[in-house]
């Protein structure tokens, strides 16, 4: 299953629902479009919901590494919500889960932003 | 099985992994880690090995053994020392937007093994049974 996602507004945070596989090809970038549209639009507060991402791969990883990157270089915060245990164990091993905000309660994700 | 520089092989040989993990007998939590070791160690061989040409192809190899799965997987492309790949938990790579195929292969398996093909590398990945995974 090819990753989809859906995009809503909330207090002036984007959330971006994400389900299916983040894998090498389409979701990648799929995953990479979002991102790169919310910013072009002036939003700089994403907020990535994790909770029906299925499967992620090392692309995946990466390019979640790469959209973090992208939003912290352009004065925002982007944000995980709700991971799966296979996503959590993998930001584990990789030493990532330190370097990512990781939030488990969309209402208290949403008021962290500045 | 011999499959052509592709995405979808990639898919294939992922699929067939975890289908082989499972009727070999490991359980619901290793299985998907051989099959995402398995997918990224062809992702190595299709994208970097072969550079996803038509004219080169990569081959897998799956066995079980009373002690072990023993998978195999070779490309044709320059070939791959392990030695050069950096490593992606150092802090200066942590936040690179890739480099992290072989160290996740690492983490899921047991053993793993490069041999030089002259072209091509091929990849060992060796996983042994613990006793709640006996031989199917």
């Amino acid at each position: 299953m090819s990753m989809k996602v859906s995009t809503r507004q909330v207090d002036g945070v984007t959330v971006l629902d994400l389900s299916g596989r983040i894998t090498l090809g389409e979701g990648s970038v799929t995953l990479r479009d979002a991102v790169r549209d919310v910013l072009s639009k002036g939003s700089r507060n994403i907020l990535l919901n994790l909770g029906d991402i299925s499967y992620i791969d090392s692309s995946g990883i990466g390019e979640l590494v790469s959209a973090f990157t992208s939003v912290k270089n352009a004065g925002g915060e982007l944000k995980l919500l709700n991971l799966t245990k296979k996503v959590h164990d993998l930001l584990q091993i990789t030493k990532l889960y330190t370097v990512f905000d990781i939030k488990d309660d969309e209402a208290k994700a949403i008021s962290s932003f500045a | 099985m011999t499959v052509p520089s592709t995405l979808e092989s990639v898919n294939a040989l992922e699929r067939a992994a975890e289908e082989f993990a499972a009727r070999s007998g490991f359980d619901e939590d290793t299985a998907p880690n051989i099959a995402m070791a398995v997918r990224e160690a062809a992702i190595n061989a299709v994208m970097h090995g072969n550079a996803y040409a038509e004219s080169k192809t990569v081959t897998a190899s799956f066995e079980s053994t009373s002690d072990s799965l023993v998978i195999r997987i070779a490309d044709q492309g320059p070939g791959l020392d392990p030695s050069t790949i950096p490593d992606p938990l150092a802090p200066e790579n942590i936040l690179r937007g890739s480099g992290r195929g072989i160290f996740l292969i690492r983490a899921f398996m047991d053993e793993v093994h490069f041999r030089q093909l002259h072209p091509g590398t091929e990849l060992t990945l060796i996983k042994h049974r613990t006793p709640a995974q006996p031989s199917a």
